[in-house]
């Protein structure tokens, strides 16, 4: 029975007062009621999400397809190495993190503390790795702007380390100037996944502090699961991104 | 709950707290998480290999089917879908479909229109 109810019937708040668990917002008539909704909205969430990722995943495709040598020139430096090493660790996050989740459900607060730790650590291992990643692409002049570089592209033996495990023919200068729209679209891309990441990482500090103290082991995991479902989402970005920026040009 | 595989149930004296629990009526296992994750390590082992190999057009076809196999894994056990509420399954259903849609709807329009010079 909900407070409002008890209060239109007239008894006293004493009467109910074990009715409900005190996590139940007033506005539900079950706690079965208040998770679905509050599931619901996640999801609806993530819908947004998946939407905002997918115009930039389409923006790839349809570039890919016009600027097809310049997109393959462009994937070749990239670090496949790093790039499979930083899916498993993002992998690795995941079960970490669902792990977590089981560990509240069934009120471990110990376990549950640890896979926190762990999630948090493997994410600061995927940003280090995603560093360095990117620290070569500026010590190279990679990065869109100004200070663009086109030298790998137009002349790919100036780029021993590259040219050695490629063999890319020159590309004409319009053709390589287009590869500056693959980095864009790279550090976009990446860029708003590693976003994502800090704003996950920033969160799962704050819940480490919570869960010590006990939150999420008394029967009340809405925020374990709800956080849960966002971090995986941000795995699932990653497994897309992976083998389109790093994987499908490697013959082109 | 390997008693009863996949799912964890209460037994007869917590029944009490099922009422007052978000979600004790369908825990996954860590057994299940173990396998899922030991599953999205090697299909990206498989995915690496696929790539070594030049296969044309064939390049992408297989490493994005390989990540759709991997995202439908993460969505069915790690986000609990498989044993989640209709309303969830139908919402996770329509945002796909909606997706769907306006991706293919916006790459039918570009990969058709004879544009030469872009």
């Amino acid at each position: 029975m909900s407070d409002s109810t008890a209060i239109a019937n007239g008894t006293s708040p004493a009467a109910h007062e074990h009715a409900h668990p005190p996590y139940q917002r007033h506005h539900f008539e079950s706690m079965g009621q208040q998770v679905d909704a509050t599931s619901f909205a996640m999801w609806l969430f993530l819908l947004t999400e998946i939407m905002f990722f997918g115009g930039l995943f389409t923006a790839y495709l349809i570039y890919r397809n016009w600027y097809y040598p310049a997109f393959v020139a462009g994937s070749h430096q990239l670090s496949i190495m790093w790039g499979t090493l930083n899916t498993g660790v993002l992998i690795s996050s995941s079960f970490t993190m669902a792990m977590g989740v089981w560990c509240a459900e069934t009120r471990r607060k110990g376990g549950l503390v640890l896979c926190l730790v762990l999630t948090f650590l493997l994410g600061l291992v995927f940003l280090g790795i995603k560093t360095v990643e990117y620290s070569e692409k500026i010590e190279k002049h990679h990065v869109p702007g100004f200070h663009y570089s086109v030298q790998s592209f137009v002349d790919p033996q100036a780029d021993p380390e590259i040219y050695k495990d490629y063999h890319d023919k020159p590309l004409r200068l319009d053709m390589a100037r287009h590869t500056e729209v693959y980095f864009s679209l790279y550090f976009a891309m990446t860029g708003m996944h590693a976003l994502h990441m800090i704003i996950g990482i920033a969160i799962l500090g704050f819940m480490i502090f919570r869960a010590q103290a006990g939150s999420y082991t008394t029967g009340h995991i809405t925020f374990v699961e709800n956080f849960g479902l966002y971090w995986h989402f941000v795995d699932i970005v990653w497994i897309f991104l992976f083998p389109l920026l790093y994987l499908i040009s490697r013959h082109g | 709950m390997s008693a009863h595989g996949e799912h964890e149930h209460l037994s007869k004296h917590d029944q009490n707290l099922h009422d007052f629990h978000d979600n004790l009526d369908h825990i996954v296992s860590p057994r299940i998480y173990i396998i899922v994750g030991a599953t999205l390590l090697v299909f990206t082992g498989i995915t690496v290999l696929a790539s070594l190999f030049d296969m044309g057009p064939w390049n992408p076809v297989v490493a994005l089917f390989i990540a759709v196999v991997k995202a439908t894994i993460v969505v069915l056990f790690f986000m609990h879908v498989k044993y989640s509420s209709k309303l969830t399954k139908l919402t996770v259903g329509a945002g796909l479909f909606t997706f769907m849609a306006l991706v293919g709807m916006t790459l039918a329009d570009y990969f058709t229109r004879a544009w030469g010079r872009w």
